[in-house]
């Protein structure tokens, strides 16, 4: 199962023919991910890393069934490129570019409102580093060997601290069912809660690691939501104990701007509704161990 | 991106938003010139990336020449500290010179990017004057809340109800519409993250005016601005980051003395939050960035090296992309090309971790390697403090 993605899931490249794009594109395809094409405006019709390439996503989508995308597209046109994929009936879309205009993407969310929820596309990002389910597939820039296959979500906005999170894992023998990236930015596709609620319908998942950051209100709502609907275990890290306020710690998502945005105020927010905190960034691999073998002593 | 009171007032008075008469000085002189045409009592006001000048004594009502010129000496060239500026204060090397305003009522105006709506939310409030956290705290039932639907922007009926909800005369709300509207219209067509007008006053003449005005920009859009990256001012920022920034690194200064050069935003604050917990101080944030090649390493040292106040430096790097041995490369020949001497611990992990560490094993250099990353921050901390 997982979520969102797996070894079937048929996937595009958008910007395939770029120098990033190619570059992960193969990097995918080496993983074992289902990559059936990519889309580059004016080079439809040519073929790449043995892949047809097309000039609009409804053509490739209509050509070779596409269920999945993967955003390369620089920033001032990446909007554009996401809503295409939302109009060709793409059901999933991971974007990793970093730096869109966070008005570009307020357009993005409004637009996507334009269809049902049922039907609407899941987007994930921007500026993550997307989504792997270990031993399945990968729709990302993440180093796939990292992770072992495995029955822990998770979720995040960091990639790199998403990879020192499996990397701990991995040493503890314990797998990943899918890492979910969200994203750094302000506006973003889906977010911490989004997430969860994939998680919680998994039946390959049975606890989640929610690695947080300050700046925005998506850690709080999730665990909020986790009280209410929650019936999985949801361990958590929220970086930034030592930002000032109002400074932007790299993303452009991380700047302290209101009450409940701090790092401690988010973990205070966080053990109320009942998560366990990971109480250092070295300790999230051991933290998810602990709660794991409570939740096997219990069984 | 932050601007100045001054270009603020510029960019909003051509969206209709009305300001006070004024103009800019960088002397004693051009401070008198400009209140000789505008006339009668004057404000000068240090124009500095801050909020609370006028508690700092950064803002002067004067009545004559002499009180001008003695304001303006008083300010120029002067660091000015007020609570947001940190301990280290702001320099001050231009004034607005505007001129005075007679305030019959003071209105909170704010419009920022809601992230929880994933829109833009306009905040008022009739208790304008005091900063919006001091409104939500002491006087929070006088805070209105209006979001605008992206789709089709903010519509008159919204500024309308803005408006009658702040309990102005109506001959009044006539003339606070197109303030409003023309705030809405700078944040949407200039790729503003925060418009704020406080206070926005009424006149005893019963007029409308923008007293004073902030602007922040989304950096992510000033691709598409070149008009709004050209009012940086980079003498409000703090050199170490001017410098950083300048080279495409992403750099935060802080406090403490220990350096550290990470790659990824989320474990670049990670690590400073270790480095924290194991009894240390960070210096600063830097995030090295996906492709760490040499180059970029020996970049990240020389800007973590202009803090003169750094004692070690932390290196951790999880390689995805990029390769632990391409790095480890970077770090020696960054150590050697500097002459580094000052402790250096290095953590790597991801591809090529094995060979990267053998490439600082076989060295020759004094560098400490670590495996974990609360072993990085352990051996960071007790290298700052034997330092020290």
């Amino acid at each position: 199962m997982a979520i969102f993605i797996n070894e079937k899931t048929p996937i595009l490249i958008q910007g395939f023919t770029g120098r990033i794009g190619t570059f992960h594109a193969q990097e995918m395809i080496d993983y074992g991910s289902n990559v059936v094409g990519g889309v580059t405006p004016g080079k439809g019709g040519t073929s790449h890393l043995g892949r047809p390439v097309f000039n609009t996503v409804k053509g490739a989508v209509d050509e070779t069934r596409a269920e999945a995308s993967i955003v390369f597209v620089p920033p001032p046109f990446a909007a554009d490129a996401i809503m295409e994929a939302a109009d060709a009936g793409i059901k999933y879309c991971v974007c990793i570019t970093d730096g869109i205009p966070a008005q570009d993407m307020i357009r993005v969310k409004r637009y996507m409102r334009r269809y049902k929820k049922e039907g609407r596309m899941i987007l994930t990002g921007p500026n993550c580093a997307g989504t792997i389910s270990p031993g399945k597939a990968m729709l990302g820039i993440m180093p796939g060997h990292i992770y072992l296959p495995g029955r822990i979500g998770i979720v995040g906005r960091s990639g790199t601290l998403g990879y020192e999170a499996a990397a701990q894992l991995k040493s503890l023998g314990l797998g990943v069912s899918t890492s979910v990236g969200i994203g750094g930015d302000p506006i973003n596709g889906s977010s911490h809660r989004d997430v969860l609620e994939h998680f919680e319908n998994d039946p390959e998942t049975d606890a989640v690691l929610m690695i947080g950051e300050i700046g925005g209100p998506q850690e709080a709502e999730a665990g909020l939501w986790s009280k209410e609907h929650g019936k999985k275990p949801l361990i958590a890290y929220v970086a930034g104990l030592s930002a000032p306020k109002g400074r932007r710690m790299g993303h452009a998502g991380a700047i302290v701007s209101a009450f409940g945005e701090s790092a401690a105020e988010k973990v205070e927010i966080l053990k109320g509704c009942g998560v366990t905190i990971a109480p250092t960034p070295s300790e999230m691999g051991a933290t998810v161990a602990q709660v794991i073998s409570k939740l096997k002593k219990v069984a | 991106m932050d601007i100045h009171e001054y270009q603020a007032k510029e960019l909003l008075s051509k969206f209709g938003v009305p300001i006070p008469r004024g103009g800019l000085a960088y002397s004693p002189e051009q401070a008198t010139y400009r209140a000789s045409e505008l006339g009668g009592t004057v404000v000068v006001k240090a124009q500095i990336h801050s909020g609370a000048r006028g508690k700092a004594g950064g803002i002067k009502v004067c009545r004559n020449e002499k009180e001008i010129e003695d304001a303006a000496e008083a300010l120029l060239g002067r660091k000015l500290v007020t609570h947001q500026t940190g301990p280290s204060g702001k320099l001050v090397s231009r004034l607005y010179i505007e001129e005075a305003t007679n305030i019959d009522k003071e209105i909170y105006l704010g419009f920022v990017m809601d992230r929880a709506s994933e829109r833009i939310m306009v905040v008022a409030s009739a208790a304008g004057g005091m900063d919006i956290e001091e409104i939500s705290q002491k006087q929070p039932d006088t805070i209105i809340r209006v979001s605008v639907d992206p789709a089709v922007g903010m519509q008159q009926f919204q500024a309308r109800e803005i408006a009658f909800g702040l309990g102005v005369d109506p001959e009044i709300v006539n003339k606070l519409i197109p303030a409003i509207m023309g705030c809405y219209r700078a944040f949407r067509d200039l790729d503003a993250m925060m418009v704020e007008i406080n206070p926005l006053v009424i006149t005893k003449e019963k007029q409308v005016v923008a007293l004073d005005a902030k602007m922040s920009f989304d950096e992510n859009a000033l691709f598409r601005r070149p008009h709004i990256s050209e009012l940086r001012d980079k003498s409000q920022e703090d050199p170490r980051e001017t410098y950083a920034n300048d080279r495409g690194l992403s750099y935060v200064g802080l406090d403490g003395d220990i350096g550290c050069i990470v790659n990824g935003a989320g474990l670049a604050m990670a690590t400073l939050d270790m480095i924290k917990l194991a009894g240390g101080e960070p210096a600063n944030f830097l995030d090295i960035g996906g492709g760490a090649s040499p180059e970029r390493t020996a970049k990240s040292f020389k800007a973590v090296l202009r803090d003169k106040n750094v004692k070690a430096i932390l290196v951790n790097v999880f390689a995805g992309i990029n390769r632990c041995d391409w790095v480890a490369k970077g770090v020696v020949d960054a150590v050697k090309e500097l002459k580094i001497t000052m402790p250096i611990v290095v953590r790597l992990e991801g591809t090529n971790v094995d060979e990267g560490k053998r490439i600082i094993q076989t060295s020759g250099l004094t560098v400490i390697s670590a495996d974990t990353l609360a072993e990085a921050a352990k051996k960071a901390v007790e290298a700052a403090k034997k330092a020290a």
